[in-house]
């Protein structure tokens, strides 16, 4: 059994549109209002919260999801700073550029699938191109919204996102990550495009890595047979999987590949050169996201064993998450097994 | 109405005591580079930059907060060209109040020229947003107007709209929160042309009854005819104190092609290109001044 079946929580999904968090017997129509200091990893509104309270530039905006990202908590704090724009989403993300055009450093919070694929046109023509400082905050991405279906789910999102110039495209693995990405962004120029997982990703991180940079891979694990590099809430399930390969006898290298765009070519070169071989992992369609983007980049570089996992090139089946991270094989055993295919031992 | 909102440096030539024949010379002005900017480009939005050349030359010359020697003065009014199509008739405005060197126009959509048929904010000083794609502008003047109301600044922002575009659903969702967060300072101004692309609005996606859609909406709306100027001054002197309360939207009915009679009411001079006969022609005609329309969009006929 993997990491996440193991999480009773993952197979819980009554608290995604209150954000409380609180799995268990209670009716969850009587807990909205759970401080995020017990979510896991949504600490969106907190974080907000905090960096406002010393940038007065920061407004946040949200479409009718202020409890399920808990941008609540920031409106709670900064009232006068935050707007609920109802279930408005291209007007929010126009809106936020127009904030933005006036000196604020907006956030605008929502779901993925409402984000990066709804509003890509207005991220595309109000915000990357005139380089406008608004942050697209886009939670509950891939496929953790797991049984609420396609128009939930957001495969498709990096590979519209990272074809836009100038847009920042960066995947926060877990909740000290997203504390530096907000932190680290209030000084980066231009639009950006922040991808969240569920909320509740487990831990990669003990703190805000202090030397976070975008366009800077973390290399989280050294190895020497291969190299997974994996993004967002990937990450945590591939620093599993690399166990489970040291068990077998294979040394796996393990690369956080947060920021998408600008790619860090590089760590990918490095990873080549190397360790001799590739695995992506990511919680999106094979087509256009991460593994294209390594693809990209090894192409004009050095030809490696490699494989790109993530979705396959299909709409999801819909099931809780847990469920369907173990039917697409991005849990730690999933992975391992790719590896080992990639090696030419599966 | 007196108003003393203006800035120190104001330019020479604006402010609310510029006569009405300062302002129809404005207006033609505007009509004369459209055709000047169109024909170094070899092809223009002719007519619906006609149908808002009076609405430029008021709001430009006698109405907006602006000053050409600070382009990012941060209380300045903003204006949002959400029709940004008509961008070839706010360069030369811009151009000629000082914002940047007229000879710069020379170079109109030439390679790497900063104007283009669409307006770029990061490349020509004045222009407050970037425009071109359809329904969005409306969007940008609730953040506009929301980030003027976080702090507390005491300017407007105005946001000129085609008509056509009204088909846009993202406008009606700006429509909604504007009224919504009682944005008073919001000023929408429609250019009511009558005509889109394919024909008559009322024919493609009809807007009609434009004024009880805003009112239904939460907003005030006012109509005036567009290219009188009394009628545009008296309703941008008429409006409510910036701050808190129903966004007001001036419904002006205007005549697509106004001033070139050929154009007038014509649909295939949505983007079109002056022969070198037909130039001169042109010129002449406008500068002779503008004549009685040739065509009524209320009524969807021609008059003569």
């Amino acid at each position: 059994m993997s990491e996440r079946t193991a999480d009773a929580a993952s197979q819980d999904q009554s608290d995604l549109f209150t954000g409380d968090g609180a799995a268990g017997a209670r009716s969850k129509a009587t807990v909205k209002g759970t401080p995020a200091r017990q979510m896991p990893a949504f600490v969106l509104g907190e974080e907000l919260g905090d960096l406002a309270e010393r940038d007065e530039r920061i407004v946040v905006l949200t479409a009718d999801l202020a409890s399920a990202n808990r941008t609540v908590e920031f409106k709670a704090r900064h009232p006068e700073r935050f707007f609920d724009f109802g279930i408005a989403e291209k007007n929010m993300v126009t809106a936020a550029a127009g904030m933005a055009a006036c000196g604020h450093v907006p956030f605008a919070a929502t779901f993925a699938s409402f984000l990066g694929i709804l509003c890509a046109e207005q991220i595309r023509t109000d915000c990357a191109y005139p380089n406008l400082p608004v942050r697209l905050v886009a939670h509950h991405s891939g496929i953790s919204m797991g049984f609420y279906g396609t128009s939930h789910h957001a495969v498709e999102d990096l590979a519209m996102m990272r074809t836009i110039a100038g847009l920042t495209v960066v995947c926060a693995t877990d909740a000290s990550m997203l504390r530096a990405i907000l932190r680290a962004s209030l000084d980066r120029p231009g639009a950006m495009y922040i991808r969240l997982g569920r909320g509740r990703d487990p831990e990669v991180y003990k703190a805000p890595p202090a030397d976070f940079a975008f366009g800077r891979a973390i290399r989280l694990r050294e190895g020497k047979d291969l190299t997974i590099i994996a993004t967002g809430a990937e990450v945590y399930p591939a620093l599993g999987a690399a166990e489970k390969l040291a068990g077998q006898g294979i040394s796996a290298r393990v690369v956080d590949m947060h920021t998408i765009s600008p790619l860090d070519r590089e760590e990918i070169r490095a990873a080549a050169a190397e360790t001799g071989a590739i695995l992506t992992v990511e919680e999106h369609n094979v087509t256009g996201g991460l593994g294209s983007a390594v693809a990209e980049v090894l192409v004009e570089c050095e030809r490696v064993p490699f494989r790109r996992h993530g979705i396959p090139d299909e709409f999801a089946l819909i099931g809780p998450p847990a469920a369907l991270y173990a039917h697409y094989r991005l849990d730690s055993d999933g992975i391992a097994g790719e590896a080992l295919a990639l090696l030419g031992r599966g | 109405m007196a108003d003393d909102r203006g800035p120190e440096g104001r330019a020479a030539g604006r402010g609310h005591n510029v006569s009405p024949a300062f302002l129809a010379d404005r207006a033609k002005f505007v009509r004369k580079e459209t055709v000047r900017l169109s024909r170094i480009a070899g092809a223009g939005h002719y007519s619906s930059t006609f149908s808002a050349a009076e609405l430029f030359a008021a709001l430009y010359y006698a109405h907006l907060r602006i000053d050409p020697a600070r382009p990012d003065w941060p209380d300045r009014d903003r204006f949002v060209l959400s029709k940004g199509h008509a961008a070839i008739g706010l360069y030369p405005v811009l151009a000629d109040l000082g914002f940047f060197e007229p000879a710069l126009l020379d170079g109109y959509t030439r390679l790497g020229s900063p104007f283009g048929d669409h307006p770029d904010m990061k490349k020509v000083k004045g222009v407050d947003f970037s425009s071109g794609s359809l329904g969005h502008g409306l969007s940008v003047a609730v953040g506009m107007a929301l980030a003027a109301r976080v702090q507390k600044r005491g300017n407007r922002v105005f946001c000129m709209l085609g008509d056509g575009e009204l088909a846009e659903g993202q406008i009606w969702e700006a429509a909604m929160a504007a009224a919504h967060f009682r944005l008073g300072s919001l000023v929408a101004i429609v250019d009511r042309n009558g005509l889109c692309i394919d024909g008559h609005t009322e024919e493609v996606m009809s807007v009609e009854p434009l004024a009880d859609r805003f009112a239904g909406f939460g907003w005030d709306p006012v109509r005036i005819d567009g290219h009188d100027f009394g009628q545009i001054l008296g309703a941008l002197d008429d409006l409510p104190p910036p701050g808190e309360g129903r966004p007001r939207v001036i419904i002006a009915d205007t005549v697509k092609g106004r001033g070139v009679a050929m154009m007038e009411g014509a649909l295939n001079w949505h983007v079109g290109n002056l022969a070198d006969e037909d130039y001169e022609a042109v010129m002449a005609e406008l500068d002779a001044g503008l004549r009685p329309a040739t065509w009524d969009n209320a009524s969807g006929e021609h008059r003569k």
